[in-house]
C-alpha cells in the first residue's frame, strides 16, 4: 500500500526473516507480482519464438503469387489470408516480424550506447563539458522525430544502398537514425545516477583504493546506474518499433519487397473495404509487440527499483 | 510578466538556432549534387556550370552558406516550390491552419479527458477504476495511431457508414450546414490523435496527483475543514499540474508527429501531408522548409508551456 513504506530495508528484514534470496531471484520475485508483465512476457516469447522457428515449420514462400487465392479470407490454406497478389500474409508476417523487431532491438542497442556514453561522460565532469552536453541534449529533446526521421532518410537513402544494398542500406539507415534521436532520456537517466552515485562512499573508497576514472565508473558507477537503464531500453525497444512501423506505414521505410508489419499494413489501407483481415492482422501484431514490451518496463520498474517496497 | 515572457523568448533564440544548424548540417553532410545533372549533361559548356556554381556560391565554404541560408529563411525568402510552382511560404501558410485546428483540438480533448480520469484515479489508488484508467491508458499509448485510425475508419466509415473517411477542405456548403460537415469529418482524426495524447497524460496527471495528495497542507487544508472538492481542485490539482505542463511540452515533438500519421491517413491537407508528399515528389525546398516548421512550433509551444508554468507557479519570479 501507498504511505507504509518502512524507514529503510533492513527495518523490514528484521520483521519478515524468512529466506534470503541473491539480487537476481529477489527481481525475479518481484517482477512475479507484477501480473499483467508476466503474462506480457510469456506472449512475447510465444511471438518471438513463432517468428524464429515459424519460417521452419510454415514453408509458404513470402513471394509466391496465386491470383486464384486473390484477397481470400482466413482459411486452412491461409490462415492469415491473402493480400491482392495471392501472397500468403502468415509467412509474410513471420518474415516481416523477423525485421520489426531486429529494427527494435538494434536501435535500442544504438540509444542505449549513445545515451550511456554522454549520460556517463556529463555525469563525471564537474566543468563547462557537462554542461555543454545537456544543452546538447535538450536540443535534441526539442527536435521534431518524426520530420527529422523522414528528412534524413529521403535525403541519404540512395548513397547507403549502393554501399550496403537494398536491404541492409534501409536497416543501417534506420536503425541509426531511430537510435540516434532517441538517446536523450537514457543520457538524462544516466547523468542524474551518476550524479549521486559518483558522492557515495563506495566510490570514494575506490578513489582512495587508487582506482582510475575509467574503472570507477565501469566497475563501480555503471553497475549500480543499471536498474534505471535497463527499463528505459525496454520502453525504447517499444518506441522503435513503433517508429519503423510508422516510418513504413508512410511507405518511406524498407522497399515493398520486404513486408515489415508497417508495410503490410500501408500495402492494406487501399483495400480495407474488401479485405479487412489484411490489416488487422500486422496492426495487432505491431500492438502486441509494443504492450507486451510496454508492460514488462513496468514489471521492470517494479523489479528493480530498490527503493521501493512491495 | 512581459519581462519573463521576453527572457523566455530570448532563452528559445539559441535553441532555434541550434535546431537550423542540425537541420542545415544533416543538408549539407548529405550525399548528392544539385548540380550533377548538369555535369553529366554533355551540352553544358564547363564555363557556364562553374558561373552557375559560384553564383550559387555551392563551393563556398559550409558556415558562409550556412549564414546565408540563415539570413535567407529569416527575411521569409524560403524558396520556390518547383512540384506546387509556388513560393513556399505561400504554401506552407496555405497549408498551416488545417494542421494546427486538428492538433489544437485533440489537445484539448486530452486535457479534457486526461486531468479528470488521472485526478478521479489518483484520489482513489488501487481501486477498481484506478486499476481499469492505467490498464487502459497503458493501452491506448500502446496501440499505434495509424492502427487506430484505420480501425476507426474501418469501424465508422466502412461498416456503418455513418463518417467520411477523407478530409476535405473546401466543403460546399454555407451556415450550419458547413459547420455540421466540418464537425463530421474532424471527429475521427481529433479523437485519434486526442486518444492517444490523453493515455500518457492521464498517466503524469495521476502519478502527480499522488505525489501532492500525501503533502502536509493537503492535510491542513482538509483539517480546516473545506470540503473534498474544494481541497482537490483548489489544493492539489493545482500545484500537480505543474510538473504536468512540463512532461506534456516534452511531448510536444511526438504529438507533430502524431499529426502527420493523422493527416496521411484522413488526408488532411495539412503540412505533415505536404511533408510527406514532397518527400515522395523530390522537393527538397518544400520538405526543409516543413521541417523547419514543424520545429519552430515544438520551440513555440515549450514557450508556451514555459508562460504556463509561471502562471501556475508563482514562486517562479517574473524578473
Amino acid at each position: 500500500m501507498a504511505g507504509s513504506t518502512p524507514a529503510s530495508l533492513t527495518a523490514d528484514a528484521g520483521v519478515a526473516k524468512t529466506r534470503a534470496y541473491s539480487p537476481g531471484r529477489e527481481a525475479w520475485r518481484r517482477f512475479r507480482r507484477h501480473r499483467l508483465a508476466t503474462i506480457s512476457a510469456g506472449i512475447l516469447l510465444v511471438m518471438i519464438t513463432a517468428i524464429l522457428l515459424g519460417p521452419f515449420i510454415w514453408r509458404v514462400p513470402i513471394n509466391e503469387i496465386d491470383f486464384t487465392a486473390r484477397l481470400s479470407t482466413p482459411s486452412m490454406k491461409h490462415p492469415f489470408g491473402t493480400d491482392d497478389l495471392g501472397q500468403d500474409l502468415l509467412s509474410r508476417m513471420l518474415y516481416g516480424g523477423r525485421i520489426s523487431l531486429a529494427v527494435g532491438f538494434a536501435a535500442m542497442f544504438v540509444a542505449l550506447t549513445i545515451g550511456t556514453i554522454i549520460g556517463a561522460i556529463a555525469g563525471m565532469s564537474r566543468g563547462w563539458l557537462g554542461t555543454a552536453l545537456m544543452w546538447v541534449t535538450d536540443l535534441f529533446l526539442s527536435l521534431p522525430q518524426l520530420p527529422l526521421l523522414l528528412l534524413v532518410i529521403y535525403l541519404f537513402r540512395d548513397a547507403l544502398k549502393a554501399t550496403f544494398g537494398p536491404e541492409g542500406g534501409v536497416f543501417v539507415l534506420i536503425v541509426v537514425v531511430i537510435g540516434g534521436l532517441r538517446w536523450m532520456p537514457v543520457a538524462r537517466l544516466v547523468r542524474a545516477q551518476f550524479l549521486s552515485l559518483r558522492e557515495k562512499e563506495f566510490v570514494e573508497a575506490a578513489r582512495a583504493l587508487g582506482a582510475s576514472r575509467l574503472r570507477m565508473v565501469v566497475r563501480h558507477i555503471l553497475p549500480n546506474a543499471l536498474g534505471p537503464v535497463i527499463i528505459a531500453a525496454t520502453i525504447d525497444v517499444a518506441a522503435a518499433i513503433l517508429a519503423e512501423s510508422t516510418l513504413s506505414f508512410l511507405g518511406l521505410g524498407f522497399p515493398p519487397d520486404i513486408p515489415t508489419w508497417g508495410r503490410i499494413l500501408y500495402d492494406s489501407k487501399d483495400y480495407l473495404d474488401i479485405a479487412p483481415h489484411w490489416a488487422l492482422f500486422p496492426g495487432a501484431a505491431i500492438f502486441i509487440a509494443v504492450v507486451t514490451i510496454n508492460f514488462i518496463g513496468d514489471g521492470l520498474r517494479d523489479a528493480l527499483d530498490a527503493r521501493r517496497v512491495i | 510578466m512581459g519581462n519573463y515572457v521576453l527572457r523566455r523568448l530570448m532563452i528559445a533564440i539559441p535553441s532555434l538556432l541550434g535546431i537550423s544548424l542540425v537541420l542545415f548540417c544533416v543538408l549539407a553532410l548529405a550525399p548528392g549534387d544539385p548540380f550533377e545533372e548538369l555535369a553529366t549533361n554533355p551540352n553544358v559548356p564547363p564555363e557556364v556550370r562553374a558561373a552557375l556554381r559560384a553564383k550559387f556560391g555551392i563551393d563556398d565554404p559550409v558556415f558562409v552558406r550556412y549564414f546565408r541560408w540563415l539570413a535567407a529563411m529569416a527575411q521569409g525568402d524560403w524558396g520556390f516550390s518547383f512540384v506546387s510552382r509556388m513560393d513556399v511560404d505561400q504554401l506552407i501558410l496555405q497549408r498551416l491552419p488545417a494542421t494546427l485546428f486538428v492538433v489544437g483540438l485533440s489537445q484539448l480533448l486530452a486535457i479534457a479527458i486526461a486531468i479528470p480520469v488521472g485526478v478521479f484515479a489518483a484520489t482513489r489508488p488501487y481501486s477498481l477504476f484506478d486499476q481499469i484508467a492505467s490498464t487502459l491508458a497503458f493501452v491506448g499509448f500502446s496501440l499505434p495511431t495509424f492502427f487506430t485510425g484505420l480501425l476507426l475508419i474501418l469501424l465508422f466509415s466502412i461498416t456503418l457508414d455513418w463518417l467520411p473517411f477523407v478530409y476535405r477542405s473546401d466543403i460546399a456548403a454555407t451556415g450550419w450546414r458547413w459547420w455540421w460537415e466540418q464537425f463530421r469529418q474532424s471527429i475521427m482524426p481529433i479523437s485519434v490523435l486526442g486518444f492517444f495524447q490523453a493515455a500518457s497524460m492521464t498517466r503524469y496527471v495521476r502519478s502527480a496527483v499522488l505525489d501532492v495528495i500525501r503533502l502536509d497542507y493537503v492535510t491542513t487544508a482538509r483539517a480546516k475543514g473545506l470540503g473534498e472538492k474544494v481541497v482537490i481542485t483548489k489544493h492539489v490539482v493545482r500545484n500537480a499540474l505543474i510538473p504536468v505542463v512540463t512532461l506534456v511540452a516534452l511531448q510536444m515533438p511526438a504529438i507533430f508527429g502524431g499529426a502527420i500519421v493523422t493527416e496521411q491517413i484522413f488526408r488532411i491537407p495539412g503540412i505533415g501531408a505536404l511533408l510527406i508528399s514532397s518527400i515522395l515528389a523530390n522537393d527538397t525546398p518544400v520538405i526543409m522548409a516543413v521541417t523547419f516548421v514543424f520545429a519552430c512550433l515544438v520551440v513555440f509551444f515549450n514557450l508556451v508551456a514555459d508562460v504556463l508554468y509561471g502562471w501556475l507557479d508563482p514562486r517562479i519570479t517574473y524578473r
